[in-house]
């Protein structure tokens, strides 16, 4: 199984650290032609607006696009607001890879960003004691709205905050700022349950 | 408390957390609303609010003070991105009217006049997380013993001239590894030479790195200048005077964002370069007086 983690800016190396601790393959993506021999994505942490600008002028917003309607994206606070259907606060373009509506920046500013409780909703509420994880929110987005094709999988003060697809897996915390490996579990499961 | 403790706290975590994001990005001295738009547009990972970029501070002289809180608001409204702000050295009561007024990101500059000269500001102390400049290790880890979340080289500001940036991050660089070939009892000896606590050395000489981000400032003008100290070991680049005391602004802007995503690659380094006019205009800094350095402010 190869996943790559999207380079272009943020906090990718944790991402790659995430992985290794879990002995997964991981390359670090800048090139569009980098994608073809991939099975799945993370898109980091990070400003969302940078790697949009850099998407657009070096050719991978099309290739994400089109990779993304086969293969599944694992995308974390910046990288959740990139695969969202529609952005606000302010509204900007996104791959619109995921039926959810997502507020950037929603609890404030850097001194509303919080360590807290993460409620795991069935099937992995029985994955940890007490059905909760850790949540790291850094100026994180809140998602508003999702559509029928998504499902909820965590809940934080009554918001989603991990949600899935058929394909994708979107949170707005940051799973690879924290010593639990689950939500990066989660992903590769579904990488290796769809690539077969 | 003990620094282990500190440094595993909620708290310190969700200041670094921060610094985590900004990874590999542009952070850009902005000093209104329109050039913070520019800045954004651009692909900055932040904006520095300031009045006065650090080469006009070097012309006009005088005091250099936090910028008014009515213009860092004007730039906080204006985008979307994290704001940081700067004071001056040892001045809790602006950095506590920073944390009143929510700017993302404090930094506790040699940019501006120092308010103390003996004292730097108790970091801890604040919610809003604090950046530091730093000339070499000890200071690195002074900076961070006080609670500083994000650690960048000095260089000499608004000199457009990197080559104190490169001599900040190769020194603190030598002496990290220097740490790390380093026995057990030689370390107490060694933050006694370093004038940094011990168990921060000890920290630093298992794990081969600092514990916070460590980015780099001062002098950089040029995608090339942005490449190279990431080349040297930089997380992410400040740049000052470098953008809007240039000719083409926004060009130079997006080509740095580019240059610091690809800083590995001399083909997109070179298409980087290849729209730009002339830089700012640089100063020779061994010219410099002593007196006219900014570096040597704090210690």
């Amino acid at each position: 199984m190869k996943i790559g983690i999207l380079a272009l800016q943020g906090d990718f190396e944790a991402h790659w650290k995430a992985l290794r601790e879990l002995d997964v393959d991981a390359i670090l993506v800048r090139h569009a032609w980098q994608l073809g021999e991939l099975d799945g994505l993370i898109i980091p942490g990070g400003e969302s607006t940078t790697m949009l600008k850099l998407m657009m002028s070096e050719g991978l917003f099309e290739a994400l696009r089109e990779f993304g309607q086969r293969k599944p994206i694992f995308g974390t606070c910046a990288g959740a607001i990139l695969l969202a259907r529609r952005v606000t606060n302010p509204e900007q373009e996104s791959l619109g890879l995921m039926d959810i509506e997502i507020e950037r920046n929603a609890y404030g500013r850097q001194i509303d960003s919080r360590v807290a409780p993460v409620r795991l909703l069935p099937p992995l509420s029985d994955e940890r004691e007490g059905g909760q994880i850790e949540g790291v929110f850094i100026r994180a987005p809140i998602i508003r709205r999702v559509g029928p094709t998504v499902r909820v999988l965590a809940t934080y003060a009554g918001d989603p905050v991990l949600v899935e697809d058929s394909l994708h897996l979107a949170a707005t915390f940051h799973p690879e700022l924290s010593r639990d490996r689950l939500i990066h579990r989660q992903f590769i499961q579904k990488v290796g349950g769809l690539s077969g | 408390m003990r620094f282990e403790e500190r440094f595993y706290d909620d708290s310190f975590r969700v200041k670094v957390g921060l610094a985590e994001m900004l990874k590999g990005g542009v952070i850009m001295d902005v000093t209104n609303a329109e050039q913070a738009r520019i800045a954004e547009r651009a692909g900055a990972v932040a904006v520095m609010a300031l009045e006065r970029v650090p080469a006009d501070i070097r012309k006009e002289g005088g005091v250099a003070r936090m910028a008014p809180i009515r213009k860092i608001r004007e730039i906080m409204e204006a985008v979307s991105i994290p704001v940081m702000a700067k004071v001056r050295i040892g001045h809790f009561v602006e950095a506590q009217i920073l944390e009143q007024l929510k700017v993302d990101y404090i930094d506790e500059s040699e940019v501006l006049t120092p308010a103390d000269e003996e004292h730097h500001i108790d970091k801890w102390a604040f919610k809003v997380p604090f950046v530091c400049g730093a000339r070499n290790l000890g200071e690195a880890l002074r900076r961070i013993a006080e609670g500083a979340a994000m650690i960048r080289t000095k260089g000499e500001a608004g000199s457009g001239n990197v080559v104190e940036a490169v001599r900040h991050l190769r020194t603190i660089n030598r002496e990290i590894r220097r740490l790390t070939t380093l026995g057990k009892e030689e370390l107490v000896a060694e933050a006694k030479n370093l004038g940094a606590p011990l168990e921060l050395v000890q920290w630093v000489a298992e794990h081969g790195r600092l514990p916070v981000p460590n980015f780099s400032a001062g002098g950089i003008a040029t995608p090339a200048d942005a490449a190279l100290v990431m080349q040297l070991g930089a997380e992410a680049v400040f740049v000052g005077s470098g953008i809007f005391k240039s000719e083409d602004p926004e060009a130079r802007a997006r080509a740095i964002v580019k240059a610091v995503t690809y800083y590995n690659d001399p083909e997109k380094l070179l298409e980087a370069c290849e729209e730009l006019g002339v830089g700012m205009p640089g100063i020779d800094v061994s010219k410099l007086a002593e007196s006219e350095l900014l570096q040597t402010r704090g210690w």
